[in-house]
């Protein structure tokens, strides 16, 4: 037996009106709430929505300068264009660009970005492009040839998360504010768990982060369904690019959105529950978590003696395409010390994990 | 943990996993895989853990523990499983009287016969000991009927799988154990004809078909406690097993519970009257699968139409991920145990000098271990789960429309509020008004858990022996 929401009580005895305004023509039914409403409330109610998320969150300050992470995709455009929106209605005060990530990758970055900068003349947002073959050496597509396609989600979100901060830094703002929907941070809670993984499940809700770093990134669409963002980008006829990337269809995270799906179709809400649900969680205090320090490399932030980043390119420059991927104990401290990784290879195989020194 | 290449199946290189779990029983086998690891290429495949037998496999396929154990091997390991739990959770004490819950699946069918096995071999060393000091536990067997809330009418395959549950019963003894056939109406007020009336009524104004499902189990553990309290029972067991916990996990998490899911998933919940033990914690549905195909443990079906609805969306979810890497279930209870447990999720202290004092000790260890757990202070009638002060709804309409069915659904968390409560006031009232007495006794109870708890925070500085002094 299928489950529906609350039905929505319809207005006006039977005829079919919108169930906000009562006077238009529903247009269309919310996916959050099943609410059949109009367009142009539909545009009120969404856009409100952020606006009390930014308010009661207190994500911005007057005068701030905030990047908007874009990827050309349909979360960062309707982000830039709601925060433009919001910014002039509210008078955040707050001084917008567009920061977007090269990350080399055929036939899907390089038509992306086209449409960022398109983005950038529509909405007179400046832009910035950081690519990883200006700061890491390598293209998406050369690291692909490399390490094949498991695993080389690990090496763009690692890469990318490092492109942002430095193109933060380059264009001098106070804060990134990236496109992650409520479905993004359900599928995260959902990964976390699965995957073990109690330090991040414990950070991941969080609608800002990095507070005590350089550049704080908040998610304006923690509450905001990737169905409805999609919906205002298609009604407003808004420009993005929609296709996925060549290289994910083996990621993990593929099963948890699949499911994420299915109960999206049986519960809409069940999507903020699980966010609900994960900011309620309480790590209990005599686990161990990771404590926060430098990498000894490049100074970035990690947890570790190097940074993720750095040991994974160490790996891509070394021909060792596997270091720093899976159960990776005792790397760090035994770092990079030999110069003849090569002359050990016959005796890999048989050494436990953590004992492996390079 | 050792990663012998290609040997290892602990599955690190799979997916990129950052904290990949070490197999399912691989505590055990882990030391022993180094030595083994040149018979795994060879055609000589021994028991990993006795070296002496072969392997058992099971046609098809068994998944992680094909061709690792033999059978004796295995179902120590598994029974080693139950009594780790058992002893090191001071879940069952010699004067204790322990209630099984059976289902008539499997996983409630080996935590019947283990708990009859631990039984016995106790009734063992009491026959054979001089001074017969240490008293044997008792054990009854509950089984709740819920085909009133299943189906239409008396079915004969109903029938004959209550029949086959009493034959089942009466075949473990000695030490011979009580049957309580409690058919899950009984629960309501009035004779036998009210009460299916009342269970009915009450089950229809749940529209949610998920909230219906999760309604009958907190039924289910009133009708539980009920029995206890009839029949003087100490603890209630539950098969729940490894697999069972890593759904309930998803689908706490999925239903906004995230803050009461570490209660539910504990080794003990001593929130109800007869605290409820999971001796079964830290074993998978397909071990216990394998055990009662192994043993010839018969296992009882009962006639009722799976439902479409989130937890069973959540089975298939869970079933696919443990698919794709044995070691996901695992992963997810152990997750799951790294969020902070509550203070009932212990064996309250043992005062009773009449207990030994190797138990009463035993008990006190164990409840060390949940140091820096959170003091609850009130609970959702309907579900019992833990709520979060902050968050207890302030009833903010004028007393004089307070009913008794709108205070109630107040005080409910909420998940309960959305999935189970009905929606429209009238149709509260009319739910509220068929709910069992003891659902509707807890809410306006108060918390008889916490005034226990404060009781023996103070137990060794009172007086009086009854709290009735003025």
């Amino acid at each position: 037996m299928e489950e529906t929401a609350a039905k929505p009580r319809r207005s006006g005895g039977g005829g079919r009106q919108c169930c906000i305004c009562h006077e238009r023509r529903p247009a269309l039914k919310r996916p959050k709430t099943l609410e059949q409403i109009c367009r142009e409330c539909f545009y009120a109610v969404f856009e409100e929505e952020i606006h009390q998320v930014i308010v009661e969150n207190q994500l911005f300050k007057p005068g701030e300068r905030i990047g908007i992470g874009a990827s050309g995709g349909k979360d960062s455009t309707v982000l830039a264009y709601v925060l433009s929106e919001l910014n002039k209605r509210h008078n955040y005060g707050l001084d917008l660009f567009l920061l977007s990530v090269d990350e080399g990758i055929t036939g899907y970055r390089d038509d992306s970005l086209e449409t960022v900068k398109r983005n950038e003349v529509q909405y007179g947002l400046p832009l910035k492009i950081v690519s990883y073959k200006d700061l890491y050496g390598w293209t998406m597509d050369e690291i692909v040839k490399m390490i094949g396609l498991k695993n080389n989600c690990t090496f763009c979100g690692v890469f990318r998360r490092q492109a942002l901060d430095r193109g933060a830094a380059l264009l001098k703002v106070d804060k990134l504010a990236t496109g992650h929907n409520a479905d993004d941070i359900a599928e995260t809670v959902l990964l976390n768990i699965l995957r073990g993984d109690i330090a991040r499940l414990s950070r991941c809700t969080s609608i800002t982060t990095g507070e005590d770093g350089p550049i704080p990134r908040c998610k304006p669409f923690k509450y905001s369904y990737e169905k409805e963002i999609v919906m205002y980008a298609y009604f407003k006829k808004l420009d993005y690019f929609s296709t996925e990337c060549i290289y994910s269809p083996n990621a993990y995270r593929g099963f948890a959105r699949e499911f994420i799906k299915d109960l999206e179709r049986i519960r809409p809400r069940a999507i903020l529950d699980i966010i609900k649900s994960g900011e309620d969680f309480r790590i209990a205090t005599s686990t161990k978590m990771p404590e926060q320090g430098t990498c000894e490399r490049c100074g970035y932030i990690s947890s570790q003696k190097w940074c993720k980043a750095c040991v994974l390119l160490e790996g891509l420059n070394r021909g060792m395409p596997k270091l720093g991927i899976g159960r990776s104990r005792g790397l760090n401290s035994n770092q990079m010390k030999t110069d003849k990784p090569t002359s050990r290879t016959k005796s890999i195989e048989s050494k436990q994990c953590g004992s492996l020194d390079f | 943990m050792a990663c012998n290449g290609s040997a290892c199946q602990s599955g690190c290189y799979k997916n990129g996993d950052e904290l990949a779990a070490p197999e399912e029983g691989g505590a055990a086998a882990a030391s022993n895989s180094n030595s083994n690891s040149s018979s795994n290429g060879s055609g000589n495949n021994l028991c990993v853990k006795c070296k002496v037998k072969e392997p058992f496999t099971v046609a098809g396929g068994g998944g992680g523990e094909d061709g690792r154990f033999c059978a004796e091997c295995f179902r120590s390991n598994l029974f080693g499983k139950f009594r780790h739990a058992v002893t090191s959770n001071a879940m069952i004490g010699p004067t204790d009287n322990v209630l099984v819950a059976f289902s008539g699946g499997p996983a409630s069918r080996v935590a019947l016969q283990f708990v009859h096995e631990l039984q016995y071999k106790a009734q063992k060393n009491f026959d054979a000991s001089r001074d017969r000091s240490l008293p044997v536990f008792g054990v009854g067997v509950a089984f709740v009927d819920e085909s009133a809330a299943h189906l239409p009418s008396s079915d004969k395959a109903m029938d004959q799988a209550i029949e086959d549950v009493k034959s089942l019963v009466l075949e473990l003894s000695p030490p011979a154990k009580e049957l309580h056939h409690f058919p899950i109406e009984s629960i309501c007020s009035g004779d036998s004809s009210d009460q299916r009336e009342k269970l009915k009524e009450v089950l229809n104004a749940v529209t949610d078909a998920t909230g219906k499902e999760d309604f009958l189990v907190h039924l289910r553990m009133l009708a539980l406690q009920k029995i206890a309290s009839e029949n003087g029972y100490t603890r209630v067991v539950l098969g729940s097993c490894t697999s069972r916990i890593a759904c309930h996990v998803i689908s706490a998490t999925v239903k906004g519970r995230g803050y009461s899911l570490p209660a539910d998933i504990q080794y003990v919940d001593a929130r109800w009257e007869a605290p409820v033990v999971l001796p079964l914690h830290d074993c998978l549905a397909q071990e216990l699968n394998m055990l009662c195909h192994l043993d010839g443990l018969k296992t009882i079906e009962l006639p009722y139409e799976p439902q479409s609805t989130i937890n069973s969306l959540i089975s298939s979810f869970v079933a696919l991920l443990q698919e794709e890497n044995p070691s996901r279930e695992s992963t997810i209870v152990r997750t799951a145990g790294k969020l902070t447990p509550f203070a009932f999720n212990r064996i309250p202290e043992i005062n009773d000098t009449n207990v030994p004092l190797a138990t009463r000790r035993r008990q006190k260890r164990s409840s060390l271990k949940l140091n820096g757990s959170i003091s609850s202070e009130s609970f959702c009638p309907m579900c019992y789960s833990p709520l979060i002060q902050s968050k207890v709804q302030a009833l903010d309409t004028p007393e004089a429309s307070k009913t008794n069915s709108y205070i109630f659904g107040s005080s409910c968390c909420s998940s309960c509020r959305f999935q189970i409560l009905p929606q429209d006031p009238l149709c509260m009232e009319h739910f509220y008004s068929h709910l069992p007495p003891p659902l509707v006794a807890r809410a306006s109870s108060g918390n008889a858990h916490d005034i226990r708890s404060l009781r023996e925070h103070i137990q060794d500085y009172l007086l009086l022996d009854s709290d009735n002094e003025q």
